[in-house]
């Protein structure tokens, strides 16, 4: 399996989905059961790459200077400063931190 | 075509919120090519996949375990993608017409769409929010996509410029406007911690999908549910969220 592929395959995968939501009748949403759990993936999943993007290392865990940065960006996004502004502040924040020499 | 009020707000919500949503295409393009992906492969997402969270998260798999974790990648973006369907299935009544126009809106239905043609008060308003959110997304955010790509192609080791910060950003970003609920925010912590949890013991990728876990436990028991039950419809969170609803609000209060 290349690049090309997974890019292709995952693009596919995705647009399918939305096509299969105007196929399926409305009622489906009646159930709250599995409308409910599809939404609550999503918060999983963005849950667990948060996670895995702060402290994950080819070899188990790392405490470097994306802790910190992962902490600004909470703190930004709490007092709700827009999106693009927080991401490059926490760039900013591991990049200063390494360029200091730790992390 | 000549506008009412509350046609009128449904545009201007359109653009802010579109506007808004594309802005950070650029953090994607450039955490895509520091990834590994090219140029080509970044843009291609863009265009094809067309859905945030599912592009970071495909980009973020791949960013820790390389091409091997291919399938983690995908099958990560694909749970994503699975509340653009819902969002479909509650759309579709709106958008009506031909197939060909179905397709186009299918293509397009993402959080903010379907945000800002649900929060119209009548049906032609809903379908004017609904495509000018969709054009001012999909133009802004394959621009700003290429604009990353090109910035991230020039800035060398990703690491030095704080960029896999960055990346752990950016999913904040997703996930804070989703965490209102007791529920929510029990399934986010119980998923991360199992991920964390992981990491050292399975390949790169994997983690994350187990997380999904927590999702489907919690939820299909219902546990932490709030007392109000208002739970049951997909949420729809995005990034110009507060001009939404008071979009929505002044509308309301216009209505004779």
């Amino acid at each position: 399996m290349n690049l090309w592929m997974i890019v292709i395959i995952a693009s596919l995968a995705c647009l399918s989905l939305k096509l299969a939501g105007y196929l399926v009748p409305p009622s489906v949403l009646e159930r709250p059961g599995p409308s409910r759990v599809a939404n609550l993936l999503t918060v999983a999943l963005l849950s667990a790459l948060v996670g895995v993007q702060s402290f994950g290392a080819a070899e188990g865990l790392q405490l470097d200077a994306r802790a910190p940065a992962l902490l600004v960006a909470i703190l930004l996004f709490a007092i709700r400063v827009p999106f693009v502004v927080v991401v490059v502040l926490a760039a900013v924040t591991a990049a200063l931190i390494r360029l200091s020499g730790w992390g | 075509m000549k506008l009412n009020t509350a046609e009128r707000q449904a545009r201007r919500a359109g653009l802010a919120v579109g506007l808004a949503a594309a802005a950070y295409g650029v953090s994607y393009g450039a955490l895509a090519v520091a990834a590994g992906l090219d140029v080509w492969q970044t843009c291609v997402m863009s265009l094809l996949m067309f859905t945030g969270g599912s592009q970071f998260a495909l980009v973020g798999v791949i960013s820790t375990g390389g091409v091997a974790a291919g399938p983690a990648a995908i099958a990560s973006a694909a749970i994503l993608g699975i509340r653009n369907g819902i969002y479909g299935v509650r759309v579709s009544p709106i958008i009506g017409g031909r197939w060909w126009k179905r397709v186009a809106a299918a293509w397009v239905t993402i959080d903010e769409t379907t945000a800002v043609s649900t929060n119209q008060p009548d049906l032609r308003s809903q379908r004017i929010g609904f495509w000018t959110t969709a054009a001012c997304t999909f133009i802004g955010w394959n621009l700003t996509t290429l604009i990353g790509a090109l910035i991230g192609d020039a800035m060398g080791d990703p690491r030095q410029w704080g960029l896999d910060a960055a990346a752990a950003a950016a999913f904040v970003g997703l996930l804070w406007p989703r965490l209102k609920q007791r529920q929510t925010i029990a399934v986010a912590a119980a998923a991360a911690v199992i991920a964390l949890a992981l990491t050292p013991v399975l390949i790169p990728g994997l983690p994350v999908l187990v997380a999904g876990v927590a999702a489907i436990v919690i939820g299909g028991f219902n546990w932490f549910s709030s007392p109000d039950g208002d739970e049951a419809g997909p949420s729809v969170p995005v990034e110009a969220e507060e001009f939404v609803e008071t979009e929505t609000l002044e509308t309301e209060g216009g209505q004779p």
